[in-house]
């Protein structure tokens, strides 16, 4: 299953967030930020903990069971008193959660997390990003990995210079996306796919913010 | 117009191209100072584009810069701080005033640099800005619309004959050649028994190649290299004769090492010449071209 992989904010961060707003209503969720340790119950009752001992009030706290769910509404009605006393929801989920939360209600949100990718588990406590919904999918062309996502740069047409052990230049604990799809198309007895010189990306895939209607 | 360096190509001389790298800045002494010294001495310079991904004075300008000096350019352009709509504009403003030299990069990432939170661009790949540069000498930019004034350049890009895995840089070396790709300048060959057996298979494809020849001046430095630049791979002996050099010498120790390097690549005709990078010393490179023919001038009686 997809899941969207969130990181907390640094302390000084979140604290500079919630300057002068001393009370405060938490949210973590039950689904994604429960599964990377990020806004489960425990991660919450720890943050209420740490905001309790900096002198904040925290009204109440929820984990709500999938935060970016339209039956968030509902749930967030049950705690309706709790909420209407704070100054400030601090949410724990990824930003699909904080966004689906701040149209429900009329009050400031802060986000205690940042929304890194969508991605899987692919090991315990591994999540790697694997597609980024560029619009153009292209993996019928590189064995199924994709480059536009799991190439640092982008790049459609081979690897870069910068690779190196069949690693990528930025981070040598990261896998050069093209050694892995020369590996693949090999194995497959398909280098002739690599080959193929591929033009410029369309960027058009689909224009920024997304939108699409299913046509009856 | 036909380049100078694209004549030089075509003639079948031994080629050799240096580099000069723009300022952090606007102070351009340095540069106009390595310009001065190379400029009758190389067959074309290569101007740096944002070295290793660190903010410098334009590649473009420095360009223009070569040109307004009476020297040959060889403008680098990578694909990272501009996208294709920037890079053609780039392209056409270099026609303009001469500039007719191109090796195209994809560029390191943002990340190695000294603007690690800047956005990496990369709409295009060196391949594909190849094939635009191809595009545009035809009349058509990348819109499909129509180009008005005449366009052409002598392009190129690089190769990393050492990198591991090799096949898929030879197959993207390949796709630059079918871009568009006249000249390559590759990453530093050290050992050139290894570039030898690289060079067998180049010479199938109709392309000019440029050995890349990195002045050595340490042994730390060398180790760095091996450790930190990938496809760079420095042997052990030649480790090993920088640490011999008397301490404060280690630097005439490379000179001597690039001229001993580039006179073999050159007396045994593996290639159709060298680019010297003397990164941060250019002012050597008079110092290397010299002392290899003094070594060719020793052993066969005739000067480079």
């Amino acid at each position: 299953m997809i899941r969207s992989i969130t990181q907390q904010k640094p302390e000084e961060e979140i604290d500079q967030l919630l300057n002068g707003l001393g009370r405060v209503f938490m949210i973590g969720c039950g689904t994604c930020a429960t599964l990377t340790h990020t806004g489960g119950e425990p991660e919450v009752k720890a943050m209420k903990e740490n905001l309790s001992g900096k002198g904040k009030l925290v009204t109440g706290e929820m984990v709500l069971p999938v935060a970016c769910d339209n039956l968030t509404a509902e749930a967030l009605k049950e705690h309706g008193a709790q909420i209407g006393q704070s100054d400030v929801l601090l949410i724990m989920t990824c930003a699909f959660g904080v966004q689906t939360i701040a149209r429900q209600l009329e009050k400031m949100v802060v986000p205690a997390l940042d929304t890194l990718f969508i991605g899987k588990e692919t090991g315990l406590g591994r999540f790697d990003e694997i597609c980024t919904q560029c619009g153009t999918c292209i993996l019928g062309e590189t064995g199924g990995i994709c480059p536009v996502t799991s190439c640092h740069k982008g790049l459609v047409n081979g690897p870069c210079g910068g690779t190196s052990n069949g690693k990528c230049e930025i981070d040598s604990e990261k896998d050069c996306a093209w050694t892995l799809i020369y590996n693949r198309l090999k194995e497959l007895n398909r280098l002739d796919a690599m080959r193929k010189l591929q033009k410029p990306r369309n960027h058009q895939g689909e224009p920024s913010p997304g939108k699409f209607k299913l046509s009856a | 117009m036909v380049s100078s360096f694209k004549k030089a190509l075509k003639s079948g001389k031994f080629v050799v191209t240096s580099e000069v790298a723009p300022p952090k800045g606007t102070n351009l002494e340095k540069m106009i100072h390595h310009i001065e010294l190379l400029k009758d001495k190389v067959d074309a310079m290569n101007v740096t584009d944002h070295q290793s991904s660190v903010m410098r004075f334009p590649s473009l300008g420095g360009a223009l810069l070569v040109k307004e000096m009476g020297g040959e350019p060889i403008l680098q352009m990578t694909c990272r701080d501009r996208n294709r709509m920037a890079l053609q504009a780039d392209l056409f403003f270099a026609a303009s005033r001469g500039i007719n030299n191109v090796l195209c990069l994809t560029g390191d990432s943002v990340i190695l640099g000294d603007h690690k939170e800047a956005k990496g661009v990369f709409d295009l790949d060196s391949s594909q800005l190849l094939a635009a540069i191809r595009r545009l000498e035809k009349g058509k930019d990348l819109g499909g619309n129509d180009v008005d004034g005449s366009i052409s350049f002598c392009a190129g890009a690089i190769v990393t004959p050492e990198a591991n895995p090799l096949e898929p840089q030879l197959i993207k070396f390949e796709k630059k050649i079918e871009a568009g790709a006249e000249f390559i300048q590759t990453q530093a060959v050290y050992d050139l028994d290894n570039f030898k057996q690289f060079m067998d298979y180049a010479r199938q494809f109709p392309v000019k190649i440029l050995a890349g020849i990195i002045l050595l001046t340490s042994a730390p430095m060398a180790r760095f290299m091996n450790k930190n630049v990938a496809g760079v791979n420095v042997p052990q002996e030649l480790i090993e004769e920088m640490a011999s050099a008397p301490k404060g010498r280690a630097i005439e120790k490379g000179v001597e090492i690039a001229g001993r390097m580039i006179k073999r690549v050159r007396e045994e005709k593996m290639c159709d010449g060298v680019h010297i990078m003397a990164i941060g010393k250019e002012e050597l490179v008079p110092d290397i071209m010299d002392i290899c023919a003094t070594m060719i001038c020793c052993s066969k009686g005739k000067a480079l």
